[in-house]
Order: C-alpha cells, then sequence, then structure tokens
C-alpha cells in the first residue's frame, strides 16, 4: 500500500475509533434518560447518583404482571394490578382497555403519574412480550401452560 | 493477494460482471421470495399468544436485518472510495442508499402495524425504534449530500465520510434491546445461542431472509449497472452497449 493510502486508511480508522468513542461516551452518561421506562426494583436499589422516582413524578414503569393481582370493577373499565421484577411490587391503577396481549405473568409497560410511593396512576399500559415464537401445541408442552387472555371468560380458554 | 480485484476499478469491466450477476440473483430472488413469503405468511403455525398477528416477522426482521446489512455494504464502500478513490466504488453508494432506506422504512412501517395491536401503540420511543429512525435520516443525509455539491467527486467523499461515521449506529441498533430497557423485545434470531422460535417457524424466516437479501442485492445491482452507465455514457464500450440495448428492443418490437 503506498504511504498516500495508508494515511487516509489510518483518517479513517481515527475517524471511526474518535466517533465511536464520543457516541459511546455519550450514550453512557446518557442511559438513565435513554431507558424506556424504570423497572420495580428502581424503587429500592437506587444507583448511585440517580434519583428514586418521587410521588408526583410523571413516568413510565416496566414489569411483569403479579399472577392473581389483576383485579377489575364490575361495572366499569377501572382495573388494578400489580408489577414486579425482582423488586418491590408497584400497583397500577388504569381505567381504560387493555392490550390483547396483556396476561398475568406478562411484561407490560404502564405510563402515568406516580401517586403514592408505590403506586402508578397510569394513563396509557402497553404489553411488552418476548422473543419467542412457538406454536399453541408447543408452548402446552414445553412451558405446562395455557396462556389465558385475562380479558377474555376462562370458560373459551384456549386464545385465538 | 487483492489482484483479482483489480480489473473492477475500471467501470466497463464492473459492469460486464454486474450484468453477469443480475439475472442470477433476479431469478433466486424471486424464488427464495415466493417461497419465504408463501409458507410464513399462509402456512407456518400461528404464535402461541400473538396468533396470526406475529406472522408479520416474515417481512419486518429480514427488512430490519437487511437495512443494516445495505448500510454496512455502503459504508465499505464509501472507504474503499476514500482510501484508494476508485470511481466505482464511489458510484456504489448513490446505488445504494435508496435500496437501503427502503428496507428501513419497510422495517419500520412494519414494525408499526406490529406494534399498534400486539403492544398497543404505533410507536414508542425506545432505543431500539429510534436507533432504527437515525439509519433511516442517515441514508437520507448521505443521499442529499451526494447530491448536494456541484463537483460529484467532492459530493461522493463527503457522503463517504457520513457513511463510514454513521456505522456507529449499527451496533447501537443491534444492542439497543441489550444496553437499555426497551419496549421492543430481545433478538430472535440474531444471537450466539439458539433461535428462540420454533423449528416450524424458522425455516421460513430463514428463506425470507434470503429472499430479502437477495432482493437488496438484486435492487442495488440494477441501480448500480445504471450508475456505471450514466457516468461512462460519453465512452464507446457504454455507446456501444446503450446501441446493442436499443437493437435487441427493436428487434422485440418488431
Amino acid at each position: 500500500m503506498n504511504p498516500r493510502r495508508k494515511k487516509r486508511l489510518t483518517w479513517v480508522l481515527v475517524l471511526v475509533v474518535g466517533v465511536s468513542i464520543a457516541i459511546g461516551l455519550m450514550l453512557y452518561a446518557m442511559s438513565y434518560s435513554i431507558n424506556l421506562f424504570y423497572t420495580p426494583s428502581d424503587f429500592e436499589q437506587v444507583e448511585e447518583g440517580k434519583q428514586p422516582p418521587q410521588v408526583g413524578q410523571r413516568m413510565r414503569i416496566g414489569g411483569m404482571v403479579v399472577e392473581g393481582s389483576v383485579d377489575r370493577d364490575p361495572e366499569t373499565l377501572e382495573v388494578s394490578f400489580k408489577v414486579t421484577d425482582t423488586g418491590p411490587e408497584v400497583t397500577i391503577l388504569y381505567q381504560g382497555i387493555l392490550p390483547d396481549l396483556f396476561r398475568e405473568g406478562q411484561g407490560i409497560v404502564a405510563q402515568g403519574e406516580l401517586i403514592a410511593p408505590r403506586t402508578l396512576k397510569a394513563s396509557e399500559v402497553l404489553a411488552k412480550h418476548d422473543e419467542e415464537y412457538m406454536p399453541p401445541e408447543l408452548a402446552e408442552k414445553m412451558k405446562g401452560i395455557k396462556h389465558v387472555n385475562p380479558n377474555q371468560p376462562a370458560e373459551q380458554g384456549e386464545t385465538p | 493477494m487483492w489482484r483479482w480485484l483489480h480489473p473492477y476499478a475500471k467501470p466497463e469491466a464492473t459492469y460486464r460482471l454486474v450484468d453477469k450477476l443480475l439475472p442470477w440473483f433476479a431469478g433466486l430472488t424471486l424464488i427464495s421470495l415466493l417461497v419465504g413469503m408463501v409458507w410464513g405468511l399462509a402456512f407456518a403455525p400461528a404464535d402461541y399468544q400473538q396468533g396470526d398477528s406475529y406472522r408479520i416477522i416474515y417481512i419486518h426482521v429480514p427488512a430490519a436485518i437487511f437495512s443494516m446489512g445495505a448500510y454496512f455494504g455502503m459504508a465499505i464502500c464509501g472507504a474503499i472510495a476514500l482510501i484508494w478513490q476508485i470511481k466505482t466504488a464511489e458510484w456504489a453508494l448513490p446505488a445504494i442508499a435508496p435500496v437501503g432506506a427502503a428496507m428501513t422504512a419497510i422495517a419500520l412501517f412494519t414494525g408499526a402495524i406490529w406494534g399498534k395491536p400486539m403492544w398497543g401503540t404505533w410507536w414508542v420511543w425506545d432505543a431500539r425504534l429510534t436507533s432504527e429512525l437515525i439509519l433511516l435520516f442517515l441514508y437520507i443525509g448521505v443521499m442529499a449530500l451526494y447530491a448536494a455539491f456541484d463537483d460529484a467527486r467532492t459530493g461522493a467523499k463527503a457522503a463517504s465520510i457520513l457513511a463510514i461515521v454513521g456505522v456507529v449506529n449499527l451496533p447501537i441498533i443491534h444492542y439497543s434491546v441489550e444496553w437499555w430497557n426497551t419496549l421492543h423485545q430481545g433478538a430472535t434470531i440474531t444471537k450466539f445461542e439458539r433461535p428462540s422460535i420454533a423449528t416450524s417457524m424458522l425455516w421460513p424466516l430463514l428463506i425470507s431472509l434470503l429472499g430479502f437479501m437477495l432482493l437488496t442485492a438484486t435492487l442495488v445491482l440494477m441501480r448500480y449497472k445504471n450508475q456505471l452507465l450514466k457516468h461512462e455514457l460519453n465512452r464507446p464500450w457504454a455507446q456501444a452497449e446503450l446501441a446493442l440495448d436499443s437493437r435487441e428492443s427493436a428487434e422485440e418490437t418488431r
């Protein structure tokens, strides 16, 4: 390789490495803001230099819906449930239609206002699904569970 | 070692190669895309949670992967154009950019129409979705910069630099779902462990991936062929090529 090309190659490499480091540091510094949601553990083990969620704060919380915690008002669309990860349980209050994928044991992301240290009044509930795809028969065999949609009466059993 | 590559700095040799490859790519694209789409969209089993809605994976994932693949290819062409200053590498940028941008747009669009029924929203500003949107802007930036100078070679140089710098975004897109909390789920097949998708669903996905790869390549080759002709319009070989083409089409219509 002749020296002029070598010099240009060096420049290109320096450019890529330099930009990578700059962007890397920037993203690392902003990582707490880039996260889409707080997890329930963020309420307890707050890392140094980071603020725990405050009452009155608008925020998103993401976690698994605790089995058996979904409590519906039979008269209205009001619903309350608890989410958790490995940390404490956080109660979500919501009024509205839940997404089709909303199930107990399923991940969700709720956006709203923290009205008590462990209670979020949600204005939006989104379902998070995992990266696993399989036919229903295989899911039953492997996981031993039929995924029952709490949005539908239990007799119907199988989800579409 | 690289001696076999040397002839392709010459537009005519590159044109001959592309011309030879194109029918193969086009034919294989048609077959694999047809098999992948029909198998995936009509015959693969429904998902245990998402039902039939998950089928959009057969378009969404291949488009997303090759939006990134095309970008990487474009950046490599940009690096070759900058370091070795080969014209044929410069012309690859405007050939690749619109195809890659289209793939990115397809990935974003199918993602949105998948997100609405499953997540409950068309769009969230999570790291995966945002970084993929930035990829679209990078493509548009490369196209705009390439065309922004009176001197085409200056434009090519500027676009090459942007293309190379933008490569930093590719690992960010890929690892965004691991580095940060996102609504988007983790990787299903682009990881070192076993794919987290049943075999009966994986096969059509792999064929769709092949189909989209070949589709991207075919479209790029078609555009690249035009770029070569356009830049070499006044050269005898291009004139001969065009004369041959018009004679053939005249005979066909006769």
